[in-house]
This record gives structure tokens, sequence and C-alpha cells, in this order.
């Protein structure tokens, strides 16, 4: 999907900034909103792609306003929603009533978990057919524009690069991210001249980027 | 969308999140504070550090390190969640490297533990896949037009680590001497080693 995650290339976010001294976490609650968002996927009976599914399909505002845990936080909710292990509004009524708010809170749901099963552990996995593409190949990122999640990011589409290297075969997060199934594929880094990316004044660099078998054809010109 | 006149406080927003799920069974607080404890005293960038002197005092081991980076680091007793396949790039005098992960904060957590809040920020993640130079000049390192500069999108479960240059000089040190030299920041690609405490 085109969401506010795919953050490549984008402007108007200014200087990088590195706070000092930096803990792993700043706040308390940010270590609890990491151990909660890990948490969320085992019970939510989701996955990691589904994980950053919710992440990519957060609101504009919400994405930027809470930070990077807050972040994390919104897609814990959002997939424990998703499977009816926590009622919409049932967080947003805690919150309130911990603020010394005093509302309804609604009633536990009768959890609706995916019907998904991982056919084995992490994300890889074996692909019968040979790779269609070879390192040194010149190939060209689709301009698709899926609706789902992809990883395909915004920056590369349409562009041509060259195989870099054959990663390992790996479920497809597209499919895996909503539970329609791990349809696993080969993935190549590919390279891209900066040029090709950003035209013509842009600095010199080349930008590898691991992308999936069907996010590429070859580039006939 | 959430509304935008009143947000509610985010660290509350948390607690609610973890009363609603401890209450009901759902989660246990002590294996989340066994997650949490581990990523802040077990697992960080120490155990890169220690692969990387390794390698710069190892030539076998460096080379089995660029070929085959998670076996190479499983060597060395560190593997585990985001690890799966790592890939390790070796800066030199004419390539630098930089990592990045552009869609959401994809890091190698065996070897670096969880990333700094620069990596995660937009304005890293948006502009270092556009104008790597001008950022990592930004961040203080400057490096000379004939560099060749590679930056890597980390889009796939694949983590990739940078071998940085061992830095001139340290010719007598020994494998011990060398760790504190090895940065995380100098194995994201954003700093040479030995270069600050980063």
């Amino acid at each position: 999907m085109d969401g506010v995650a795919d953050l490549g290339g984008m402007q108007g976010f200014g200087a990088v900034k590195r706070p000092e001294p930096e803990p792993v976490f700043s706040e308390r609650w940010e270590a609890r909103a990491f151990a909660l968002g890990l948490l969320s996927m085992r019970t939510s009976g989701t996955n990691l792609d589904s994980f950053r599914h919710a992440l990519d399909r957060q609101a504009v505002l919400d994405y930027f306003a809470d930070g990077y845990f807050g972040r994390w936080c919104h897609a814990a909710e959002t997939l424990l929603v998703d499977s009816a292990i926590l009622a919409p509004g049932a967080v947003e009524a805690r919150t309130r009533n911990l603020m010394g708010q005093q509302v309804p809170e609604p009633p536990i749901p009768t959890p609706d978990k995916p019907d998904y099963k991982p056919t084995a552990a992490g994300s890889l996995r074996p692909v019968d057919v040979a790779p269609a593409f070879a390192v040194g190949q010149r190939v060209r990122a689709r301009d698709l524009h899926p609706l789902r999640h992809t990883r395909l990011v915004r920056y590369v589409r349409g562009r041509r690069g060259v195989i870099e290297r054959i990663q390992p075969s790996a479920v497809l997060p597209d499919t895996h991210a909503t539970f329609e199934g791990e349809n696993p594929q080969h993935v190549y880094a590919v390279s891209f001249d900066s040029t090709e990316l950003w035209g013509p004044d842009a600095e010199r660099f080349t930008l590898t980027i691991d992308l999936w078998e069907s996010y590429l054809e070859a580039d006939a010109s | 969308m959430s509304d935008i006149v009143e947000r509610l406080p985010i660290e509350v927003r948390t607690e609610a999140l973890e009363q609603l799920l401890v209450e009901r069974g759902l989660v246990d607080p002590a294996v989340m504070d066994k997650f949490i404890s581990t990523y802040e005293t077990d697992v960080g960038p120490l155990n890169g550090a220690k692969v990387v002197a390794h390698a710069w005092t190892d030539p076998d081991y460096k080379s089995r390190l660029l070929n085959d980076g998670t076996g190479a680091i499983a060597e060395l007793g560190f593997k585990g969640p985001q690890g799966e396949h790592m890939v390790v790039l070796e800066n030199t005098d004419t390539v630098h490297n930089v990592v990045v992960c552009t869609l959401c904060s994809c890091y190698p957590w065996p070897v670096l533990g969880l990333p700094p809040s620069w990596y995660k920020d937009p304005a890293y993640r948006s502009r270092v896949v556009r104008e790597p130079r001008r950022v990592l000049a930004e961040m203080g390192l400057d490096l000379s037009e004939d560099v060749e500069v590679r930056v890597w999108d980390s889009s796939s479960e694949v983590r990739y680590l940078v071998l940085p240059q061992r830095p001139a000089g340290t010719e007598d040190l020994a494998e011990e001497d060398l760790v504190p030299l090895v940065t995380r920041d100098s194995m994201v690609g954003v700093a040479r080693a030995g270069a600050s405490a980063r």
C-alpha cells in the first residue's frame, strides 16, 4: 500500500537528531510498548508481517504523533482488535479511566483469530523453481500500487536496476501479512544508480534494496 | 483518524493496553520484563564489536564472515530474532556502506541490539536513500568524492552489518583492546570505527 511508513525520499523531516546519551528505552512506557508489541503477535495469532502492516495502516497523524514506540503500542492494539481479543474502544476507555474519568468499558468480545499457522519458524523457505533472474542481469521494479501490504517501496517502482546478489528465498510479506498464504519467492538484492532514482542532479551513490521476484521484471530496454 | 484536538497520553494508553491483557492472563508481566532486560542489558552493540574485532585480527574469520555472515556470527555465539540471515558489508578505502530501513526499523538485533532513535527517525529513513553524503556529513562523517557510497535499504528479512575499517595506528593492539573502538554507529555505517564513543 502507499502508506505513511513508506518514507524513502520524502522531504520535510529536517536534520537527523542524535540525542546524547541514549538509553535503549528513554522512558519506561517505551519498554512496555516494545514488549507488548512483540507479545501482541502471539496473543492475536498473527505474525511479524501483520505487525508491519499494522504500522503502515496507521493514520498519518497517529504515525508521527506518539513517536516510535507509540507506533508499536498502536500497532499492537490494531492486531488485538482485528483478532477480537480486545473490543474496539477498549484501550481508549481504560486509558480514560486510568486518567480519572469514569467511562463504560465495552464487553470482552469473542476472539476471532485468523485461520493461520506458519509452515515453519522464521521467514526463509525453500522454493522449487530456479531463480528467474541472475546476478548482473538488468531488471526493472514493477510499477505496482497494491492496496495491501508490500515491501516494494514507492521510490524504486518503475526504476531500472541490476541484480546484485540472490538472497535466500522467503515468505512473501504481501500475502503473509493478511494470512493469504506464505507464497515463498526468490529474493534479490537489486542495485539502482542514484540518478535512476532521483534524476541527473542526484548525489552519486548506489542504492541496494531487497526485492521479491514478483516485484521485478526483466529490463528489455 | 484520531482526534487531533485531544490525544490521549501514550504512556497511559500503553499502561491501559498492558492492564487489559494482564488481567485476563493473556500476557505475563514477567515475560515482558524478560524481553526488556534482554535488550537493555544482554544483547547490544558489544556483540557486533566482538565480531568486528575478531575479523580485524583473524583473516580466515573475516573471509568466512564476508561469505556467510550468519554462520560466522554464530561461531561467536550470536544469533536470534532479527538475525535469521545476516550479510556483512566491508568498508574499504574506496567503498563506504551505510544501512537503513526506510519502511520500518529492520536492524540486526543479535549483533547490535535495538536500533538507536536516529535510525528509526523519519529524517534518517527518508533522507539517507536520497542524499547519503549530506546526511553522513551532518552526522560527522565526511567522505571524499572518490569514495563510492553504497546505501542498503533493509526491506526483506536479510539484515546488514557493516564491517568498518580498522583505524590506522592500531596494528599493535590486541583483539580485546580493539573491541572498544568498534562503535555501534560504525557498524551501521554512519561513522568510522574509533571516531567517537557512540
